[in-house]
């Protein structure tokens, strides 16, 4: 566990490339219910003017999370998590994508509890923006 | 044809209860791939505090979707689901979603408006346990884009 002590504003979390394949999207469609076809099927995806199959923005916005989550070791201790959803994440088959997530301390309130501002990008471009979490060290 | 802008502010009967269960957990744990063993095991749980496995930070979409398509499959509000995509999403939690809790969710229109040709509709959906304590509260809004975009 990461304490108060240990953690100043402007420092780096360390950053992590999550890989996305279809079958990624299709386990998240069952676990979280949302069965959307754009999700899994390609034919309908590109039906309603989409490139290819995309991701979830809520898979994506689970998996950033860890950088955050696998820093602190608690992940009970991430009290606010919001982001923006601006580019869809496309995930062609059978190649699929690579998110990379780098986090920063933005700041320490009085209270001890810690901004962390996320970056997500695929290729280089931003996937989620005010992408932005609250850390409440126990 | 803009949506209602009298949704704003209506609020939608608390969702039926919703037991949160371990394997339940560990199944959405697996398919974000976090091999985090706060959300498997009870022994590791506890050694952090917690009394039972807890959830990871977005669960609650698994309730909250759900339960907001209350307001998205409204036929009084008209909206095209086809046309739906996820703007945006925030949780703050009151505290972590844990094996064992039974959860409600209810649902507000926060706010609707138009921008850029596209309709976005706000909700906030506040969940807690049927109890009464409160857990978690989501806050999402939904693009329906508008049909010459």
């Amino acid at each position: 566990m990461t304490t108060v002590g240990d953690i100043e504003v402007g420092q780096s979390l360390p950053a992590q490339e999550f890989p996305i394949v279809r079958a990624d999207l299709v386990r998240y469609a069952g676990a979280s219910g949302d069965f959307n076809p754009i999700h899994w099927n390609e034919r309908f995806a590109t039906a309603v003017g989409l490139p290819d199959v995309i991701a979830h923005g809520m898979y994506t916005m689970a998996v950033a999370i860890r950088v955050v989550t696998d820093w602190t070791g608690d992940p009970g201790s991430v009290v606010e998590y919001g982001v923006r959803f601006t580019r869809p994440v496309v995930v062609p088959d059978p190649d699929g994508a690579v998110l990379r997530v780098t986090g920063t301390v933005r700041e320490i309130r009085a209270d001890g509890d810690v901004a962390v501002d996320l970056v997500a990008t695929v290729n280089g471009e931003t996937v989620l923006a005010k992408a932005r979490a609250v850390v409440r060290p126990r | 044809m803009p949506l209602d802008q009298s949704f704003i502010g209506r609020t939608y009967p608390p969702t039926p209860p919703y037991e949160v269960g371990r394997e339940k957990i560990r199944e959405f744990a697996e398919a974000i791939g976090d091999p985090n063993p706060v959300y498997r095991s009870q022994a590791a749980a506890q050694e952090l505090g917690y009394e039972d496995v807890i959830a990871p930070p977005t669960f609650a979409i698994i309730l909250t979707l759900k339960a907001g398509h209350q307001v998205v499959l409204d036929p009084e509000l008209g909206v095209d689901y086809a046309r739906v995509v996820h703007g945006e999403q925030r949780f703050v939690h009151v505290r972590p979603i844990r094996a064992g809790d039974l959860l409600q969710v209810v649902v507000t229109v926060a706010d609707i408006r138009a921008a850029a040709g596209n309709d976005l509709v706000s909700t906030r959906s506040e969940v807690s346990t049927v109890a009464g304590e409160p857990v978690t509260t989501a806050y999402s809004t939904i693009v329906v884009r508008g049909a010459a975009a």
